[in-house]
């Protein structure tokens, strides 16, 4: 399955040059871009690991595609997501979310339905590459 | 020079024989009057009866809807009655509209309970509209001081905290009302819901009318759309939501089933505007309290809001659901099947989403409105709008707007999923055009119909709809045009 997070997901995927005119928009509206990877994209996993702090004093894309370039270097088997931050007041919050690397095969999720009373159904998602994992381990 | 009878009258004994004055001689017209910062204003459309004085009209407006009543009452002498009396300032004629006047009235706060949309509309609105000395009369706008904004909870989430709760960022959100209205069973319901999350939408919704009927109770609904809910986030690796409708005949049953949406999961409930603002507020407590997202159906509002002669304009019904603290209002589309011109338009979303409002009056904003750090209010337009005005969309309605095409994803002709994602393709393709600085208003369809090349469901759905326009003249339009400033 693919999944289907962030702002550009039902496109083709981004090519560096698609990718640079994104974070020239954020850089013109003033908002700090940020890297960030995971193995895990449960949808409420809203922690994925920082590639370094959001850069704030950047002003020029290619020092962000060359983050980008290292990133995925070092992390090519994780979803990466380029985000821009925004610190105006009654915002202070991300205006941009897209994922810019995905792991060479995604495995999604195992919905997990556990049976209640009164007909209720009380559903887990699972990522299928954290479940693997965490039997590797144990 | 004024007549006697319309200034007002400083001698006491004379003021308060017992009989019947002008509201201007009572004291209700004080052209001279500065507004205070704390005071609520208020700016009325009249249309007076013949013969009738538009300043005396006013003042009645402003009696009535304050502290008189027909005729003098000795009691008055009981209270500061200077202070408690609404004060009418400003009478302008309406442009290029004979007959018409712009009223403008200054309420005290202290005629006001802190916190309670009932109490301040039982005023402004309670009594006035009907009154016989004017042929109509229409609220046009608010000026609410941030000294009475600071009693009210706002919205439940807000948009910043909804976009975070469903980590969508920098797009807008997409939604579908499930169709056919009425009629559905509960399980052929939770299909239609789970197609369309499925196929890439962020938000299925209830109708208004979508409640507990014969053909499909509650209880059926919501266990249905919540396995649909839950299988389309499984598939999709998204946070989906469904507005379940709580709208019911009690606060207890409403109550009672909005826990049920929070038992099973759900990150957002919705309400009509017919439960009243009471219900409406606390809906909103409710849903501050459980981390729930609360929309709000504007069912009923065009028996009221649409003619311009007589009623409350949709821009102070806005201001007033921001306070009562809902999170999503229906706010027009501009380019769909129901009323919106596209200054009006842009003058609700301003109210809905700004920090600070200033006025303008090219957008029916009569006063200037700072928010006070109330949250913002997500907007929502639906009614008639399909993928191939995807560019006209974006241009008028930005990015922190709820789009709903529901007969543009149900009616789609390869199938729900496939208008769902035919919707998605759009939107994404003309954030990502736009934000690559492309003059998206004259290319939008060329970039639709380039992205259609690899992308079945969305030609076929600019194919289907490809004419289908509602090009009607507004009847809510605003008054005041550009003028060529002297340079």
């Amino acid at each position: 399955m693919k999944i289907t997070q962030g702002q550009f997901s039902f496109l083709p995927d981004l090519t560096d040059a698609e990718i640079k005119l994104q974070v020239q928009y954020a850089l013109n509206n003033g908002w700090a871009v940020a890297l960030e990877f995971t193995n895990d994209p449960h949808p409420r996993n809203s922690y994925w690991a920082m590639w370094g702090h959001p850069m704030f004093d950047l002003a020029d894309p290619a020092g962000v595609m060359m983050e980008l370039d290292a990133c995925r270097k070092a992390h090519a088997d994780c979803y990466i997501r380029l985000l821009a931050f925004d610190n105006v007041k009654g915002w202070e919050s991300i205006r941009m979310s897209f994922i810019v690397n995905r792991p060479a095969q995604e495995f999604g999720f195992e919905l997990i339905r556990q049976e209640g009373e009164g007909r209720q159904i009380h559903y887990t998602l699972r990522s299928v590459t954290t479940a693997a994992i965490a039997a590797r381990q144990f | 020079m004024n007549k006697p009878v319309d200034i007002k009258i400083t001698d006491m004994k004379e003021r308060y024989k017992s009989g019947v004055l002008k509201y201007k001689q009572m004291g209700y017209w004080e052209p001279d009057y500065e507004p205070k910062d704390t005071d609520v204003l208020a700016v009325f459309r009249l249309t007076p009866q013949d013969g009738v004085d538009p300043e005396e009209a006013a003042a009645a407006v402003a009696g009535e809807s304050s502290t008189a009543t027909w005729t003098v009452v000795w009691t008055d002498r009981l209270t500061d009655s200077e202070y408690y009396r609404a004060k009418a300032y400003k009478v302008e004629p309406v442009p290029g509209t004979p007959g018409q006047y712009f009223a403008y009235i200054a309420y005290d706060l202290d005629l006001f309970e802190e916190g309670s949309i009932s109490n301040l509309t039982a005023s402004i609105i309670g009594n006035v509209f009907g009154f016989k000395p004017l042929k109509a009369l229409r609220l046009e706008d608010m000026r609410m001081p941030a000294h009475y904004l600071k009693t009210f909870q706002g919205p439940a989430t807000g948009i910043v905290v909804e976009r975070e709760r469903m980590n969508v960022y920098g797009r807008p959100l997409l939604g579908a009302t499930m169709k056919p209205k009425l009629g559905l069973s509960g399980r052929n319901y939770g299909r239609v819901v789970y197609e369309a999350l499925k196929g890439g939408l962020d938000f299925t919704k209830d109708d208004e009318n979508i409640n507990s009927q014969p053909f499909m109770h509650w209880r059926d609904r919501f266990l249905y759309c919540m396995e649909a809910v839950n299988k389309a986030q499984a598939e999709t690796g998204e946070i989906k939501g469904t507005y379940l409708n709580v709208t019911a005949a009690t606060m207890e049953d409403m109550y009672e089933r909005a826990e049920f949406a929070k038992s099973l999961g759900s990150i957002v409930i919705m309400i009509d505007l017919v439960i009243g603002y009471t219900a409406i507020q606390s809906m909103a407590k409710w849903c501050r309290r459980n981390d729930m997202i609360l929309h709000l159906h504007r069912a009923g509002h065009s028996t009221y809001t649409r003619q311009k002669n007589h009623g409350v304009s949709f821009r102070v019904i806005a201001k007033w659901m921001r306070m009562a603290g809902v999170d999503h209002i229906h706010a027009g589309t501009v380019v769909g099947k129901l009323e919106g011109d596209p200054n009006v338009i842009k003058g609700i979303y301003d109210i809905c989403r700004e920090n600070n409002v200033p006025k303008n009056l090219q957008h029916g904003i009569f006063f200037d409105q700072p928010w006070a750090s109330l949250k913002k209010l997500m907007p929502v337009a639906s009614g008639g709008i399909h993928a191939g005005q995807m560019h006209q969309l974006l241009t008028y309605l930005g990015d922190d707007v709820v789009m709903q095409f529901g007969g543009g994803t149900i009616g789609h002709p390869m199938g729900i999923q496939a208008g769902a994602i035919a919707n998605r393709v759009a939107l994404e393709t003309m954030v990502k055009a736009r934000n690559e600085g492309r003059d998206i208003w004259n290319e939008g369809p060329e970039i639709l119909s380039q992205a259609a090349r690899w992308c079945q469901p969305l030609r076929a759905a600019l194919d289907t709809w490809k004419d289908v326009t509602f090009d009607y003249a507004s009847t809510d339009s605003v008054d005041f045009v550009p003028t060529p400033s002297v340079a």
